[in-house]
């Protein structure tokens, strides 16, 4: 399965820290509002509380009801709801305020000792209290009958304010997750645009249109290998065009001459009866003209598998002085009527494909025999450092003009047009020498004076 | 000079030799056909790999050229139906690429030779032949005779009318191979790859300078001339041809 969009993954990343730590805020504001709740409820119960104790402590005898019972009056007053219910031991009711819970759902905790207060919350009908429960009175104490105390609170509107406190609380906190989401979201598309302009640009990438590039200072840190890269890929990939852009030309122009000369001279020769000879001629002629065709597409199939890489090679230990030989012996006659020489110096191997690393050092040796004057020694020089292994093959002659030196290498270039005829090949021979060269992980130069001019390829050696 | 008349000496032992070609490509197929008929072999055609597969399987043939992209059944399943069903007919196939994973699987199905298209006509005759001769392959020679052009293969040792004629190595591998091959066409190539080793085209003209050393040797002093230039096509070595 294909992984989420890293847009998706990031906005699901804030959603859930959204949601994680909003709630908690929420939890935590909540819980303190209601403990302060509590505790300013069971403070205004305990001052209650505590002035019905003084009140009943002023009290001397019994006899002084009445004013008793108007100062729980006043005690009330100023304490909104709050109700007061005070019965002494012996059951004596000894006072009740105008209203209060029904108290019988509460029971009477005797065991509750003095001063120390009983605080419970009681639901009835529908109303919530808080209620303190208090032993007041007996031995050592300023009151000398026990009695039991309640003071009920209604807390309601506390309750009603939580409620309502909760719910805004919640949506703010829905809210905050929603419009955190959404900012994540925005923030990772925004962060991504670097990112969509460099994947816009490589959708312009096209034959016609020269490469694009992106500033890697344009685009944030991040973004600037990529960058980088994406330079480098277009920079390769435009000369590819390029190349294949002038290939293709010289390969229709070098296809071109010789099919015009097949056509031009089948229509010659159609134009009126000749004799058998004569068209056996004309078809001798042709046949020559489809080889020297056939050799350079089979040529240039060559170098197309080369530079596509994928022709398998045989990967094995050359040794070129083997090689040299071999090609020395094959070239033995060819160089005997020519009249030019041949010398081996050195010794060198390499790990590579055989028949390839043949093919070039045959195509070099055959371009030096060809250049070399009469009378005059072809030299191929073996070397092998330590890590590199070395081979020159020098034949005196005309120098190669120093403008043409860079370009010999390239396919269909000739250092002299006109011996195109001459036997020399398509001008891919060199070409040839630099790809298989190439795919060896080695290099090739030339260079060219007055006395001679010298090929050298360099190479990886077989040790290293 | 031009070969007058078909090649006909090209029947091994006495039998005529029967080939198939399976192609589906119209005119390689005609020239093939034409060619080899010509050449002295009684060819049949099949036009796509259902029929090759049928003719290979209920006529006894002597060797089969088989192409192995065909639009049907691809080729290396005929050839390895063929080898599973006990068939031992040599096999050459034709390929288009020249990738080293098709030879060596053609090799691997039991194929004996293989050429990649295009290829000279000259050059698949002598694979041919060299085939059909590799199954009816005799005693060893040590000796190789042609008119009084004797070549002693255990000695290294060349004579003409008697006389002993000195031969560097080269030119006695490439005696020894013009006279395995008597009056046979060998393409420049061949010579190239079985002589010298060198299986790449050369844009020189090597082979023709040996050749030319080769018959100012055995040629030059001695009537009738043996070695001709078959033009366009290469080189044979024949007692009989008028030039």
């Amino acid at each position: 399965m294909r992984p989420l969009s890293l847009a998706t993954r990031l906005t699901l990343l804030f959603a859930v820290a959204a949601a994680i730590v909003f709630p908690t805020f929420g939890w935590i504001i909540i819980g303190e509002m209601e403990h302060h709740f509590e505790e300013s409820d069971t403070a205004e119960l305990r001052i209650i509380a505590d002035a019905v104790y003084d009140a009943l402590a002023g009290i001397r005898a019994p006899v002084d009801l009445p004013p008793v019972e108007r100062r729980f009056e006043d005690i009330l007053i100023g304490h909104h709801s709050a109700s007061l219910y005070l019965v002494r031991s012996d059951g004596q009711l000894i006072y009740e305020s105008g209203h209060h819970p029904d108290l019988s759902v509460l029971d009477a905790d005797n065991s509750i000792p003095e001063d120390h207060d009983s605080i419970q919350l009681l639901i009835e009908s529908g109303n919530t209290y808080r209620v303190l429960w208090r032993q007041i009175g007996g031995e050592g104490s300023a009151v000398a009958d026990v009695h039991t105390l309640v003071v009920a609170t209604p807390i309601d509107y506390h309750l009603a304010f939580l409620a309502e406190f909760r719910g805004t609380l919640w949506l703010m906190v829905a809210s905050g997750v929603i419009i955190m989401s959404a900012m994540g979201w925005a923030a990772v598309r925004r962060g991504h645009a670097p990112l969509r302009e460099i994947v816009s640009r490589m959708k312009r990438v096209s034959a016609t249109e020269g490469a694009e590039t992106i500033s890697p200072e344009s685009v944030p840190s991040e973004l600037g290998d990529l960058a980088t890269s994406f330079n480098e890929m277009t920079h390769r990939v435009d000369e590819s065009f390029q190349k294949l852009a002038h290939f293709n030309a010289d390969i229709a122009h070098e296809l071109r001459t010789p099919i015009t000369n097949l056509m031009t001279q089948t229509q010659v020769s159609l134009s009126r009866a000749r004799t058998v000879e004569e068209y056996r001629e004309i078809l001798y002629s042709n046949m020559e003209e489809y080889e020297r065709m056939a050799q350079m597409v089979g040529d240039m199939l060559f170098l197309a598998q080369q530079d596509s890489g994928t022709v398998q090679r045989e990967k094995g230990l050359v040794d070129l002085v083997a090689e040299v030989q071999g090609l020395f012996d094959y070239y033995e006659g060819w160089v005997d009527e020519r009249g030019v020489a041949l010398e081996l110096v050195g010794r060198a191997s390499v790990i590579g494909d055989r028949l390839l690393l043949r093919r070039a050092l045959a195509n070099l040796l055959s371009n030096a025999i060809r250049h070399t004057p009469t009378g005059k020694t072809v030299l191929v020089r073996l070397s092998d450092t330590d890590d590199t292994i070395r081979v020159d093959v020098e034949n005196p002659g005309l120098p190669i003009p120093v403008d043409d030196l860079p370009k010999i290498f390239d396919r269909f270039f000739r250092v002299d047009p006109s011996r195109q005829r001459s036997g020399e090949g398509a001008g891919l021979g060199l070409a040839i020498v630099k790809s298989i060269i190439d795919v060896h992980g080695g290099t090739i130069s030339a260079v060219s004076d007055d006395t001679a001019t010298r090929f050298s390829i360099t190479m990886p050696s077989a040790g290293s | 000079m031009f070969l007058t008349g078909p090649l006909s000496s090209l029947i091994a032992g006495e039998r005529v030799m029967k080939i198939l070609i399976v192609e589906d490509e119209q005119k390689t197929r005609e020239y093939l056909h034409q060619g080899l008929t010509e050449a002295g072999f009684v060819v049949d055609i099949a036009r796509n790999g259902l029929d090759g597969h049928h003719l290979a399987n209920t006529e006894p043939y002597d060797l089969i050229i088989l192409d192995v992209n065909l639009p049907d059944i691809e080729g290396w399943r005929i050839l390895k139906a063929l080898r599973e069903g006990g068939k031992q007919v040599p096999v050459l196939f034709l390929t288009a690429r020249d990738s080293v994973a098709d030879r060596v699987k053609g090799l691997e199905l039991g194929a004996d030779d293989y050429l990649v298209k295009p290829f000279a006509f000259a050059e698949l005759l002598a694979r041919v032949r060299t085939l059909l001769r590799r199954g009816a392959a005799g005693a060893i020679d040590t000796k190789l005779t042609v008119a009084d052009l004797e070549l002693d293969l255990m000695r290294r040792r060349a004579t003409r009318s008697g006389q002993r004629i000195q031969l560097t190595a080269k030119e006695f591998a490439l005696l020894e191979l013009l006279m395995r091959h008597e009056s046979e066409v060998l393409p420049r190539s061949m010579i190239a790859s079985q002589v010298w080793d060198m299986n790449f085209d050369s844009d020189t003209n090597v082979i023709d300078v040996a050749i030319r050393r080769l018959r100012a040797k055995i040629d030059d002093a001695f009537e009738p001339k043996l070695i001709h230039t078959v033009r366009g096509m290469g080189y044979m070595l024949d007692a009989t041809i008028e030039v």
